[in-house]
């Protein structure tokens, strides 16, 4: 099917077989290999992607469902010259260990600020009618959909917690 | 995968249409479920029609309480104003499910009709009733720590895993649909699921085809709301059993084939009997499978603690 995607900030069509999953199309077809399969059925997070500004697991998204969307993967949101705050952060707090959920746990926690900002709630929120806060409880809860197998938690928390400022 | 061809639906009626022409067919809305099916070859649709871009994800009030449409997502809902001040059960059951990225994709409708399951449903080297008619029930005697307590048959002890739906139901939602002759109709989510009998494979009393338009919830009742869910890891993680209290009525959930009513807790309380006094008139049927006997006990705990909740919340 003819579709056409914004992948980091450039329209690109390709003609895709209905079965090819958003995660496949970025690393197979655009050889994006930035997001991860680590389980390919929702489970972990490393495929995590932003869709229209909104973290997804790509590997549980159709692509030909994407037809007209903006999608940003960890490539588009900064080059090594250049690198996006998030990505500073997680390198000087060193937020890693093999690096496989990075690139998912970075998309995550960009749009996860997005999120607080619009004052969406979690489960830690006590009060779901007072404003949002970034408290150390928010922050664990709302990063829980991106597993790291290393288990580099504490830093990955130091560094969005760094980043969100 | 299996091949299949896929098309966009242009509206409701577009939709039901084109599901009651194509053999095969089947709604796309987040695909959190029906893909990760798909893929281990247990869902095979042969047309998929995608639903999740209708114009069916408005959250408005309607007749003093709220429409939902089915289309909006998990957490468009659990981030509305109205949900959050009025029916916070309802954002507290969602947001303690899945992740913020499944819930960003994840609909409405799509959670209400996530398949009722267990380990061996998603095992295809093993028997399923379920998934395989006639094959029998690898879980009556395996593992079955996450089995039903209430209302299984020996064809399938499967449970339910939303947490959404069983805040729905005691906040007594109803469910819209658009059926497949084109006729809107509405009944309480109550009646959406069925319990397994010996059609675990039917697992609703949805006319195949037919496309959940929304829920509607009536005003919200007098007293507290609270939802409670036990599971194995604080987050991102289903449910052993799950409570939720809207004012005088009380859901369980994974405990049963379908989000469950808790009638029987609610009769008791009403004439005057303590909440373990209750909780103990409804589970007074429970039968469990082995693995899963701790689930008696932790769903009366679990429903007195969210009793007490709701008592604070309403206080
Ligand atoms: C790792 C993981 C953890 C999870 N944890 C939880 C949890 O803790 N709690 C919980 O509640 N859920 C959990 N879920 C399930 C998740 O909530 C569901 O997958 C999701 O809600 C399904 O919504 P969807 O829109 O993606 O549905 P889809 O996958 O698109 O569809 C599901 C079913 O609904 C049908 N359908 C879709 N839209 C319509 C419509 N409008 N009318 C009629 N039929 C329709 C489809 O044909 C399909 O049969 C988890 C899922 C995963 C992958
Ligand atoms: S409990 Fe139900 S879903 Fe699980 S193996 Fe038995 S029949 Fe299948
Ligand atoms: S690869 Fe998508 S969630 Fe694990
Ligand atoms: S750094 Fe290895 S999985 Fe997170």
């Amino acid at each position: 099917m003819r579709t056409t995607i914004t992948v980091n900030g450039e329209a690109r069509t390709h003609d895709l077989d209905p079965r090819t999953t958003l995660l496949d199309y970025l690393r197979e077809t655009l050889r994006l290999t930035g997001a991860k399969k680590g389980c390919d059925h929702g489970q972990c997070g490393a495929c995590t992607v932003l869709v229209n500004g909104l973290r997804i697991n790509a590997c549980l998204s159709l692509a030909v469902a994407h037809d007209g969307d903006e999608v940003v993967s960890i490539e588009g949101l900064g080059t090594p010259d250049a690198l996006h705050p998030m990505q500073q952060a997680f390198l000087k707090h060193d937020a890693l260990q093999c690096g496989y959920c990075t690139p998912g746990q970075i998309c995550s926690a960009v749009a996860m600020l997005e999120e607080v900002a619009a004052g969406w709630p979690s489960q830690e929120t006590a009060d779901l009618t007072a404003p949002v806060l970034l408290t150390p409880d928010e922050l664990r809860e709302r990063m829980s959909g991106n597993i790291c197998r290393c288990s580099a938690y504490p830093q990955i928390v130091a560094a969005i917690a760094e980043a969100a400022g | 995968m299996r091949p299949f061809t896929y098309e966009r639906a242009a509206s409701a009626d577009e939709a039901v249409k084109a599901a009651a022409a194509t053999p095969g067919a089947r709604f796309i809305a987040g695909g959190t479920n029906l893909l990760d099916l798909m893929k281990l070859d247990i869902e095979r649709p042969q047309h998929l029609i995608d639903v999740a871009r209708l114009p069916l994800g408005a959250i408005e009030p309607a007749g003093g309480g709220l429409r939902i449409g089915g289309m909006a997502t998990n957490s468009q809902v659990a981030a509305d104003p109205q949900v959050r001040r009025r029916y916070p059960v309802l954002a507290q059951a969602i947001l303690s499910g899945g992740s913020p990225q499944l819930r960003n994709k994840a609909s409405v409708a799509g959670n209400l009709l996530q398949r009722t399951r267990c380990a061996y449903f998603y095992d295809t080297s093993k028997p399923c009733n379920k998934r395989a008619p006639g094959s029998g029930c690898g879980a009556l005697e395996g593992l079955n720590r996450n089995a039903a307590i209430l209302g299984q048959s020996h064809a399938c002890i499967a449970t339910h895993p939303s947490d959404m739906a069983v805040a729905l139901v005691a906040l007594e939602a109803e469910v819209e649909t658009l059926t497949p002759s084109g006729e809107a109709r509405r009944f309480p989510l109550a009646e959406l699921h069925r319990l397994p009998g010996e059609t675990p494979h039917v697992e609703t009393h949805l006319i195949p085809g037919e496309l959940i338009t929304a829920v509607v919830l009536p005003p919200p009742p007098a007293g507290g709301q609270a939802y409670r869910k036990a599971r194995d890891r604080a987050s991102y993680a289903g449910g052993l059993a799950s409570v939720a209290v809207a004012g005088a009525r009380l859901a369980l959930g994974m405990v049963a084939h379908k989000p469950w009513r808790a009638t029987q807790v609610e009769q008791a309380l009403a004439a005057g009997a303590t909440p373990a006094e209750a909780i103990g008139e409804e589970l007074k049927d429970a039968a469990t499978a082995g693995r899963n006997d701790f689930k008696v006990t932790l769903t009366a705990r679990l429903a007195m603690a969210a009793l007490a909740q709701a008592e604070g919340d309403a206080a």
